[in-house]
C-alpha cells in the first residue's frame, strides 16, 4: 500500500520533498547539536550565514542553471536588498515596535527593491547574450557598490538630507534630532539584529518552494526551452524577453531577501558586495551542479563552512580550500568517478533495502 | 544526489577535525585571542598586528610572565580577511578555543561587528587599530589608536593654531571609512579654525595608482598645504607624482602616513618636511621605541614595524599592566569575570609604550591627544 502511494506521487514532487526534508533535517540536527554543546559557537555562528548563502546560490542557479545565462552581478542585488531592508528597519524601528512584524516586512521590502532593480536592469540588458550579459551584470554589481559607498542620508525634524559623493553640509542639520541613516563608506549602523536560525530556515524553504515550483511550471519549461535552443524556443512562440525578465526578477528578488537577512545578521559593509562575492556564489552554483537546485544547497553549506572548519591549518587554510575546490571540480567532471559514486547514491541504497523487504 | 555521500564524508571529517581541535584545548597560559586580516588586500595590517603582538607576548613570557605568580600569555591569532562576517566566525572559533580576552580586531568594520558579540558575551576587547567611533561604543571595548574624528579634528586645530596655512587642499580615499572619517571631522573643524578648503579630491581603492588628475587640480587651486588622511602606500605615490608635477605645497597627514620614509626608499628626500600626526615613529630616538624596532627587525627578517605593529605591541603590554593592576592570578579565570576586572583596571593604568604615554578613559579612548611630528633629515622630530 505504502509503496503504491509513494509511486503515485510524481517523481518531481518526491524530489522536492526530499530537498525540504534534507534542509529541515540538517538544520534541526545542527541546532540540537549546538544546543547540546557538542558543536561549538563557531558552528552556531555559521548557521544563519549558511541560510542566506543557500538562498543566494539557489536564486542564482535559476538564472545560470535554468535559464542558462551567466550573471556575475548577484552581489549587487544582494547589496540593494541589504541596504533597502536595513534602512527600512531603521526608519520603522519606532513605528513598528514588534520585530515579528517589522522583520518580515523588511525582508519583503528588501526583496522587492532588488526585484525592481532586476526588472529595470533586465529590460535593456536581456537583449544581450552570453559573455556580453556576463560583462554587463558584472558592471552592474560594481556600479551598485560604488553608488552605496557615496550616498549620505541624514534624517532630522525638518526631513531627510540627501547627499552624493561628499559628506553632508552639517550646518543646516538640526543636531538635536539628527539621525545618520546612510553614511557613505561607513554605511549603515544600528540595524536591529533580528535574524535567527528559525527565520533563516523558513526563508530557505520558501525560496526552495517558489523556485522549484517555478522551474516545474509552464514558465519553467519555457526557461529551459530558451536555455536549450533559443531559436527553436522563439520559433514555437515563446516570448524570450518576457521569460528572461521573469527569471531575472525572481532571481534578484531572492538575492534581495538574502541581502536583507544578511543586513539583519551581520554588519553591512559596501566593500563586501564586490566581484568576489558574486564569484563565490557562482562557485557554489557550479560545484553544486548547474541547474541542480539541491546541489546548490549542499554546495553552499559545505563550501561556506569549509574555510572556517579548516582554521586549525592556520596559514595553509586558503591553500587547502583552493585545492579542495579544484579536486571537487575535477572529480565532478570525471566519468569514472561519477560511475563510482553512482554505486553509493541513496536511490541505490534504498532500492537494495526495498528489494530485501520484498524478499 | 550523487555528490552527497562524498560531501557528507568530507564535511564529517572537517567537523571532526574542528571538534578535536577544541576539545583537547586547555593550555597552561592565559589565552589572548587576536583577529585580523592575514589574507586578502588588508593582509599587511593584520600581519603587522600579529607580529607586534607575538613579539610582546614572547618578551613578557621570557621576562617571567605576568603578575606575582608569573602567569604566561598565549596568543591565538585568527584570520578574518578584513570581512565582518568572517571576523565573527573567527571570534566564535577563538571562543571555542578557550579565549579569555580579545586583542582585536585590526580593521574598523569587522571590529564593530565583533564588538556586538563581545558585548553580549561580556568579553574584554582591546583593539589595536580599529579607529572608527563605533568600535568602542560598549564599555568592554578599548582601543590603542586614536579615533578617526580625533585625528581629523586635531589636524585642523594644529594647522589653524600654528598658522600653517589658510588655503588647504585635501586628497582622500572616499571608499575607506578611515580616510572618510578623518576627512569629515577635518572639514567640520576647519571652519572653526578659519581654514579654507580650496579643493577636495577623492579617489577610491580601485583607482589608487595614478593621481595626476588630483595633483593637477591641487596645483591649479593654489593651496598652501595638502592634507592627506590616507595610508603611506598611496601617499608615497602622491608625493612622487606631485614632485614631478612641480607642486610645492606643504604636506600634512595622520597616523596612516607613518612608514612613508621607507616606502619612498630611493627618494626619501621627497618626505622632507612632511608633517604627520602620529603617536609612533619608527625612526624615533626614544629608548623604548628603539628597543622595539630592533627586536622586531630581529624577529621578523629585518622588516620594519609600522603603526599597526606598534599599536599591537602596546596593546599586549597594556593588557599585562591591566592584569597586574587587577591582580589577576587565576589562569582559568572566566572571560566574563575577567572582563569586569579589566574594565576597571584599564582606566587606572598609566604606562609608557612605543605609542607614547598610555592611559585610558572609561569610554575606552586614549586620554591624551596625538602629537604632530615633522620629518627632518629622514627622521621624525616633534614639532
Amino acid at each position: 500500500m505504502r509503496k503504491l502511494f509513494l509511486k503515485s506521487i510524481k517523481s518531481s514532487t518526491r524530489n522536492k520533498f526530499s530537498t525540504y526534508i534534507m534542509v529541515i533535517a540538517f538544520f534541526s540536527i545542527a541546532a540540537i547539536l549546538v544546543e547540546a554543546g557538542i558543536l561549538g559557537s563557531l558552528f552556531k555562528g555559521l548557521l544563519v550565514p549558511m541560510c542566506y548563502y543557500i538562498i543566494l546560490a539557489v536564486s542564482l542557479n535559476l538564472t545560470v542553471g535554468i535559464l542558462g545565462e551567466l550573471s556575475l552581478g548577484h552581489a549587487g542585488f544582494m547589496c540593494v536588498g541589504a541596504y533597502v531592508g536595513g534602512v527600512f528597519s531603521i526608519l520603522t524601528k519606532d513605528i513598528i515596535t514588534s520585530a515579528l512584524i517589522r522583520f518580515p516586512l523588511a525582508l519583503v521590502v528588501g526583496g522587492l527593491a532588488a526585484g525592481l532593480f532586476g526588472i529595470l536592469i533586465g529590460i535593456p540588458i536581456l537583449r544581450l547574450k552570453g559573455d556580453y550579459l556576463a560583462i554587463v551584470t558584472l558592471a552592474f554589481g560594481e556600479i551598485i557598490k560604488k553608488l552605496v559607498q557615496n550616498i549620505y542620508i541624514i534624517k532630522d525634524v525638518t526631513g531627510f538630507h540627501f547627499s552624493f559623493a561628499t559628506s553632508i553640509d552639517t550646518s543646516t542639520i538640526d543636531s538635536e534630532s539628527k539621525q545618520v541613516i546612510l553614511n557613505g563608506p561607513m554605511s549603515i549602523s544600528g540595524i536591529p539584529k533580528n535574524a535567527n536560525i528559525v527565520i533563516g530556515v523558513i526563508l530557505v524553504l520558501i525560496t526552495l518552494f517558489v523556485i522549484m515550483n517555478l522551474v516545474d511550471s509552464r514558465s519553467g519549461r519555457a526557461f529551459m526551452a530558451i536555455r536549450d535552443n533559443r531559436i527553436v524556443a522563439e520559433g514555437i512562440g515563446i516570448n524570450i524577453t518576457k521569460y528572461k525578465l521573469i527569471v531575472f526578477s525572481f532571481s534578484a528578488f531572492f538575492a534581495g531577501v538574502a541581502g536583507s537577512l544578511f543586513a539583519h545578521f551581520s554588519t553591512v559593509d559596501p566593500t563586501k558586495f564586490d566581484y568576489n562575492l558574486s564569484i563565490l556564489i557562482l562557485v557554489f552554483v557550479v560545484l553544486g551542479g548547474i541547474g541542480n537546485i539541491r546541489g546548490s544547497v549542499i554546495a553552499a553549506v559545505i563550501l561556506y563552512a569549509l574555510p572556517e572548519l579548516l582554521r586549525s591549518f592556520q596559514n595553509y587554510r586558503m591553500l587547502i580550500y583552493a585545492i579542495v575546490l579544484i579536486v571537487m571540480m575535477i572529480l565532478n567532471n570525471n566519468e569514472k568517478f561519477l560511475r563510482f559514486k553512482e554505486r553509493f547514491t541513496f536511490k541505490r541504497l534504498f532500492a537494495k533495502k526495498h528489494a530485501k523487504e520484498d524478499a | 544526489m550523487k555528490k552527497r555521500i562524498f560531501s557528507i564524508a568530507l564535511a564529517g571529517t572537517m567537523i571532526l577535525s574542528g571538534l578535536v581541535g577544541c576539545s583537547g584545548k586547555k593550555s597552561d597560559a592565559l589565552v589572548i585571542g587576536g583577529i585580523g586580516p592575514l589574507t586578502g588586500e588588508n593582509a599587511q595590517y593584520g600581519e603587522a598586528v600579529r607580529n607586534g603582538a607575538q613579539l610582546a607576548v614572547d618578551e613578557i613570557n621570557a621576562a617571567g610572565g605576568v603578575g606575582t605568580n608569573g602567569m604566561k600569555l598565549e596568543l591565538n591569532f585568527q584570520d578574518d580577511e578584513g570581512d565582518s562576517e568572517k571576523a565573527v566566525n573567527a571570534y566564535n572559533t577563538l571562543k571555542d578555543n578557550g579565549m579569555q580576552l580579545l586583542m582585536g580586531t585590526v580593521t574598523s568594520k569587522p571590529c564593530i561587528a565583533v564588538s556586538e558579540y563581545t558585548y553580549s558575551d561580556n568579553m574584554f576587547m582591546l583593539t589595536p587599530s580599529g579607529s572608527a567611533i563605533d568600535c568602542t561604543k560598549y564599555d568592554n571595548a578599548f582601543r590603542v589608536c586614536f579615533t578617526d574624528p580625533t585625528q581629523g579634528k586635531s589636524s585642523a586645530q594644529y594647522i589653524g593654531v600654528n598658522d600653517l596655512a589658510t588655503k588647504v587642499a585635501v586628497i582622500y580615499d572616499s571608499s575607506s571609512d578611515y580616510s572618510a572619517g578623518i576627512y569629515d571631522a577635518f572639514v567640520a573643524e576647519a571652519k572653526n579654525q578659519g581654514i579654507e578648503i580650496v579643493i577636495t579630491q577623492a579617489f577610491t581603492k580601485d583607482s589608487k595608482t595614478d593621481f595626476s588628475v588630483q595633483i593637477q587640480k591641487v596645483k591649479e587651486s593654489g593651496a598652501e598645504l595638502v592634507f592627506l588622511p590616507i595610508y603611506y602606500n598611496e601617499a608615497a605615490l602622491i608625493l612622487q607624482q606631485a614632485s614631478s608635477a612641480g607642486v610645492t605645497a606643504k604636506v600634512f597627514g595622520c597616523d596612516g602616513l607613518d612608514g612613508i620614509i621607507n616606502q619612498l626608499a630611493g627618494d626619501a628626500s621627497l618626505a622632507e618636511g612632511v608633517m604627520l600626526l602620529t603617536p609612533f615613529s619608527v625612526n624615533s630616538s626614544d629608548e623604548t621605541t628603539k628597543k622595539f624596532v630592533s627586536a622586531y627587525k630581529t624577529a621578523f627578517s629585518n622588516e620594519l614595524p609600522n603603526q599597526f605593529a606598534a599599536d599591537a605591541y602596546d596593546a599586549i603590554y597594556a593588557i599585562k599592566a591591566a592584569l597586574e593592576q587587577a591582580k589577576v592570578t587565576d589562569l582559568e579565570i572566566d572571560a566574563s569575570e575577567l572582563c569586569d576586572l579589566l574594565k576597571i583596571a584599564m582606566t587606572k593604568i598609566n604606562i609608557d609604550g612605543v605609542t607614547g604615554e598610555m592611559a585610558w578613559t572609561a569610554a575606552g579612548e586614549r586620554a591624551k591627544d596625538p602629537v604632530p611630528m615633522k620629518i627632518v633629515n629622514g627622521t621624525y622630530v616633534a614639532m
